[in-house]
């Protein structure tokens, strides 16, 4: 079960005609999905439309009330290949993942489908995982678009605007024969506001129509002679109808005056930054009421030529607003004032950034510099001329303030592993250490610093495929459960078996894909009404050809942990070797357990509940302990007590007692400051009666010595 | 510019603008900022205004800094174009739900003189570079304040956490309470009130604290975090004052002979001294305190009132902590305690009618076990390699024991039972020795460079931890005592020393150290 459960928001999925929708961009798009009359959706989870898939998940009794099939699938490349469905059969489908690694991941089957062409309108929903809060390398997934002939939908980011550009989406699909990606942004997905809702419709033609009457064309088919056709249709026909469809309905949009001297060119997504930006300059009202003409690209993808020549006419310089790099707009536009034989002068990346994200400050300074060098008089007079007014010199901050990093969540399952890891590194010094994706990745960030690199999800174990051959010391790579049936069966383990890897594989198996927000995966433990969950990862690698595999099913045993490592890196056996290191994600645990826990508290049954804690008297403040933790519970205190520089180790309230703190100092003998303190709720009658005697003598004895002695008083 | 430029009707900046809220929530992963920003959304709605709020949703959500932002104006039949993001100089609310990252709204820009109002829980959630420096890594919160009472148009700062916690609670609840309570957002407080009741889950901890907070805010609190209180520095010296010891009347007697004697030291060594004394009393006995009176006696005889006796004050610390050295006998005598059960139970807090079980975690080595035996016995087995490997195989083992039980209990009891013997084992002759040398070697550099001695003394700082960690502690140590004969002699000796010890309490394996006295040696080569 997925960590944000929006079984009460799905509900709102059954809004009808001129009901008021209020929520946010993702429940949104979801409700235009079904608005659309879509026949199939699918997808793969991970920021920012990680939540998309949940609300589907979520939504799947309504889905298949009206009769929309949900796939949750096995990854980017498999739901993309899910639109095959559009190819030939009248049937409305959509997938959604994240750009631009979920289309590096789907772009084989992308650009099969967008050479094939579709029937139904096909929709890729791309969550672009750019700039603040971004989880991956910054690139843009418009280029995908451009390579694959595919139209590249960025809406302006409102509810209305979204909804809206679904449908437009699949029309555009149909009207073209080419599939569609819709690209939400980061903050899009998840900014709130209303839209009027229409009824839900249900497919005119669906999956299983189709299975009833399978069709087939081998004119669809991505094989020469009809590859050859194929890349011509994209170009004499499929290309110009969008222009024509794209103008025709009105998909891009223009605001502001017609005439003036200036223009703002941009992209749908960039829209409220920079009417923001107007606002501030006195150019806009509350509304967006500009004074500056403004041409929105709904459809960054294909540009329409005449449409952007017409919006340059009388203009002396225009803006182009393009997020990212390279600025592929910005050159076609230039190319197409070029070709025309246009005066008008380009501007855009000269006055915003190249690279990074357009935020308000960013957004400000551009537009602001880009009317200074077209048109002075447009700027307020304060702006034009400001005033040398003193600045407030406010202080640096930036050598107190720490950076702060993700981080393994409290009671993570995965902090004793590296633990044991960095524990078997000191002992037999620094490994060659991949990464993969995943929370585990986390690793590489003190205090572990474990792993110098990420090549792709499912990859990390290939990523070592040089080290194979084996040498001084072993390489080991990391997998997560998610990665590993992402795509880490067959790239990475199978790719080891095949070339006698003589490595070590670590697959972390916290049950969930965590870092997605906790969605099942094949080997997840809980039961699934919908999916088929408990497929065992050990089962899978000595299936696919592992011998040396060791299942462990508490990670927290942290000696064990370290000697299954030992032994791995020790092993005269010379293939590759994988352990499986399985403890349930703290986070899905603790959602479940803790009301559970309540319930049985409430009805008197007997309940354990661990915490740590550490004496303060005991610890010295080396934080020795922390080097090999990091968790958020695990802090500092500072003790008012003159004897003592450096603040101790102290355990807060939000400890869940997963048990690393004892295990790490145990295995790395650190120090004897840990306690674990088990609060037994509705002890027995024989367990209270023992006890009670036990604390009577202990209570005697303590007694007895403190008489004889000075006391001073101290907790 | 072109030939002729086609300029637009002026319009005046649109009033309407003035009204847009832009709020933004700064937060750690985890903190509640969504429920937060969800309330904030609901009131505003109730409060007849158009709302937007945005989020980054991403893996910043685990444990790491992140960012809210709502934007709202009054509703009229037009939607009014929000921004998806704070932008630097243009925040009016910036709530921060903690310290630091008040901090990092600063340097962002989103706090900013001419019109932000900074609401800020002054508590820490310390982030894992402060908490992995092996010395004192914490980042300074007075700083950040200072900063804040700068940047921001209003100030209202106060612990947030504490009040959550203490409501039974999270943050969000009292963060919502101070914005109520800060009257920033024109609404009633039974409008935020209601936002959180229809919320529906833990509707009545939420609302006790945000009205703590609520009040908090209207009285404009601005403050730090209380500095932890415990034990007593600078009492007053009378008889011991309120650190005087209960106990039995002949050792209290005792007692007070001991402080009349600290008493008798220069003034500024008196506090020190008096905290230094508890400690050797409570870790030996009233014998062992008159050790390190005397001591300090003889240190004071040879110290400098222009200096302020500051060689004293430090002996008085460092000293203490020598003599009152972390061995077995320590720890089980500390675990033991009456007053230190009471003190778990207080953190733990356990509920009515429960019961607690208590585990321990010990792994004694042989280097701990031999320490135990006496003296002679003890050099002689440490001296064998194979005899300290036997041990090691027989008894190096991680050992839990429930000390809520009788017979765990019992163990750790006895071995606390041995201080009597403890001046006879190895242990204290290791530590006593190694005290020797170390006030030895300041003592011996306090009349060519007082300076000097007293940083030596300080070099003690480098020496805790247990097992390995106190391994490296002493070898830390042993390197910055090398240093000072390289050092000796120059005129910033004293300053070099400090900074090697800064240098060594940087890291843990010492790489910060090991660069500094690389660069020590180069010009130490040159003389």
């Amino acid at each position: 079960m997925a960590e944000r459960s929006f079984a009460r928001e799905v509900q709102k999925l059954k809004l009808g005609e001129g009901q008021t929708f209020t929520s946010e961009g993702i429940l949104a798009l979801t409700k235009a999905l079904l608005e659309s009359g879509v026949g199939y959706v699918g997808g793969y989870q991970g920021a920012p439309i990680s939540h998309l898939m949940d609300v589907l998940a979520d939504a799947e009794e309504i889905l298949s009330e009206l009769g929309v099939r949900f796939e949750a699938n096995a990854s980017e490349a498999a739901a993309a290949a899910m639109l095959a469905a559009s190819v030939h059969y009248p049937i409305r489908g959509a997938v959604t993942f994240k750009g631009s690694v979920g289309v590096n991941v789907a772009s084989d089957a992308l650009a099969n489908l967008a050479s094939s062409g579709v029937t139904g309108g096909a929709l890729v929903i791309i969550g672009e995982d750019y700039g603040e809060g971004s989880s991956i390398m910054q690139e843009r997934s418009h280029a995908f678009a451009m390579k694959s002939q595919m139209w590249l939908l960025d809406p302006r980011p409102n509810l209305p605007s979204i909804v809206r550009s679904v449908e437009q989406g699949f029309e555009l699909s149909e009207a073209t024969n080419t599939p569609v990606m819709l690209m939400v942004r980061i903050r899009s997905c998840h900014v709130t506001g209303s839209f009027t809702a229409r009824d839900n419709r249900r497919p005119p033609f669906t999956v299983k129509d189709a299975l009833a009457s399978p069709r087939s064309d081998y004119s669809r088919v991505v094989l020469p002679p009809m590859s050859y056709v194929q890349e011509q249709d994209k170009i004499r026909n499929r290309w110009p109808a969008a222009q024509k469809y794209i103008r025709e309905k009105g998909l891009n949009e223009f605001f502001g005056p017609k005439d003036g001297s200036v223009g703002i060119i941009c992209q749908g997504g960039m829209y409220n930054g920079v009417v923001r930006a107007l606002q501030r300059l006195g150019l806009a009202d509350i509304y967006g009421s500009s004074e500056i003409p403004l041409y929105v690209l709904n459809v960054t993808y294909p540009i329409v030529g005449d449409e952007f020549l017409e919006f340059c006419d009388g203009k002396s310089h225009v803006l182009v607003v393009e997020e990212g790099q390279p600025d592929f707009l910005e050159q076609a536009l230039g190319s197409i004032l070029y070709k025309a034989g246009s005066r008008v002068s380009l501007h855009g990346k000269d006055v915003l950034p190249m690279a990074g994200e357009y935020t308000g400050k960013v957004m400000l300074d551009g537009v602001e510099a880009f009317l200074r060098k077209a048109d002075l008089s447009l700027l307020p007079a304060q702006r034009r001329a400001p005033n040398q007014q003193e600045k407030t010199a406010i202080p640096d901050l930036s050598k107190t303030v720490p950076i702060r990093p993700p981080g393994f969540c409290t009671g993570c399952p995965e902090r004793p592993i590296f633990a044991a890891l960095k524990l078997t590194e000191k002992e037999h010094g620094k490994h060659q250490i991949a990464g993969d994706i995943g929370c585990h990745l986390f690793a590489c960030l003190p205090p572990f610093e474990i792993g110098g690199s990420t090549m792709g999800y499912g990859l990390g174990p290939a990523s070592n495929a040089a080290f194979d051959g084996g040498g001084a010391k072993r390489s080991i790579s990391i997998i997560g459960d998610g990665g590993f049936w992402h795509n880490g069966l067959s790239s990475s383990v199978g790719n080891a078996v095949y070339n006698k890897s003589d490595s070590v594989i670590v697959v972390v198996d916290n049950f969930y894909s965590a870092a997605t927000g906790g969605q099942d995966v094949l080997s997840s433990r809980a039961d699934n009404a919908t999916k088929s969950t408990g497929h065992p990862i050990a089962e899978a690698v000595k299936g696919i050809g592992v011998k040396w595999v060791r299942q462990i099913d508490r990670t927290y045993d942290v000696p064990r942990m370290r000697a299954i490592l030992d032994e791995a890196l020790t092993t005269d056996y010379a293939g590759p070797k994988v352990i499986v290191a399985s403890s349930e994600c703290m986070l899905n645990r603790q959602r479940r357990e803790k009301p559970a826990a309540s319930k049985a508290i409430a009805e008197g049954r007997r309940v354990e509940k661990p915490r740590f804690g550490v004496d303060e008297d005991v610890c010295t403040g080396d934080h020795a302990c922390i080097r090999l933790s990091g968790c958020p519970s695990l802090s500092l205190k500072k003790l008012d007590d003159p004897l003592r520089d450096d603040p101790v180790a102290s355990i807060d309230q939000s400890c869940v007692g997963c048990g690393n703190c004892g295990e790490v100092a145990d295995a790395a003998v650190l120090c004897p400051s840990f306690y674990r303190a088990d609060v037994v709720f509705n002890p027995g009658w024989f367990e209270r009666t023992l006890s009670g005697l036990s604390q009577r003598v202990i209570g005697w004895l303590q007694k007895r010595r403190s008489g004889g002695r000075l006391e001073f008083g101290q907790a | 510019m072109a030939d002729q430029i086609v300029l637009p009707a002026r319009k005046p900046h649109d009033p309407a603008m003035d009204q847009v809220i832009k709020l933004a929530v700064m937060a750690v992963g985890g903190q509640g900022g969504g429920v937060l920003t969800n309330w904030i959304e609901d009131c505003g709605r109730l409060n007849g205004y158009a709302v937007q709020a945005t989020s980054v949703a991403g893996v910043a959500q685990r444990t790491g800094a992140t960012i809210y932002y709502v934007e709202m104006a009054p509703a009229t039949d037009r939607q009014p174009v929000f921004s998806l993001m704070p932008a630097a100089g243009d925040v009016d609310i910036l709530v921060a739900a903690e310290m630091m990252e008040a901090g990092r709204a600063i340097m962002r820009g989103f706090v900013t003189p001419d019109r932000t109002t900074l609401i800020a829980s002054t508590h820490r959630a310390l982030a894992v570079s402060e908490k992995t420096v092996p010395g004192d890594g914490i980042a300074n919160s007075e700083e950040v304040l200072a900063a804040a009472e700068i940047a921001a148009q209003r100030l209202i700062a106060f612990d947030m956490e504490k009040i959550a916690i203490e409501s039974g609670t999270v943050i969000s609840a009292s963060l919502f309470g101070a914005l109520a309570g800060s009257g920033e957002l024109p609404f009633p407080r039974d409008s935020f009130e209601k936002a959180i009741r229809a919320s529906g889950r833990g509707v009545e901890p939420s609302l006790k604290a945000f009205s703590r907070a609520f009040e908090a805010a209207q009285a404009g609190r601005k403050e730090l975090p209380a500095q932890p209180q415990g034990r007593s520095s600078g009492q007053p010296l009378e008889s011991g004052g309120a650190a005087r010891p209960v106990g039995p009347e002949r050792l209290l007697n005792q007692w007070d002979a001991l402080v009349r004697r600290v008493a008798a030291l220069p003034a500024p060594a008196n506090p020190m001294a008096l905290r230094g004394l508890q400690a050797v009393v409570d870790f030996q006995d009233l014998a062992y305190g008159a050790e390190y009176i005397e001591k300090l006696e003889e240190i004071a005889t040879r110290d400098r009132a222009d200096k302020d006796f500051v060689l004293t004050v430090e002996a008085a610390k460092y000293l203490a902590k020598a003599m009152a050295y972390d061995d077995i006998i320590r720890v089980a005598d500390l675990k033991t305690r009456g007053s230190r059960f009471e003190r778990v139970r207080r953190e733990i807090r356990p509920a009515k009618d429960t019961r607690m079980m208590l585990t321990e975690f010990m792994h004694p080595r042989a280097e701990e076990l031999v320490g135990l035996l006496p003296a002679g016995i003890g050099k002689r087995i440490q001296s064998s390699s194979r005899s300290m490997q036997l041990i090691d195989r027989l008894f190096n083992r991680g050992r839990r024991l429930r000390t809520d039980r009788l017979l765990p209990y019992l163990q750790l009891h006895l071995l606390g039972g041995l201080r009597r013997w403890r001046r006879g084992t190895l242990r204290h002759a290791i530590e006593m020795e190694h005290v020797r040398d170390w006030l030895g070697a300041a003592l011996a550099q306090s009349s060519a460079d007082y300076d000097v001695a007293v940083e030596i003394l300080r070099t003690r700082r480098l020496i805790k931890g247990y097992s390995d960690t106190h391994a490296r502690g002493l070898s830390k140590y042993d390197r910055v005592m090398q240093a000072v004969e390289f050092v000796a002699g120059r005129p910033d000796a004293a300053s070099w020393i400090r900074r090697l010890r800064d240098a060594a309490l940087l890291d843990e394996d010492g790489k910060a150290l090991d660069g500094a006295l690389q660069t020590v040696k180069s010009f130490a080569g040159d003389n």
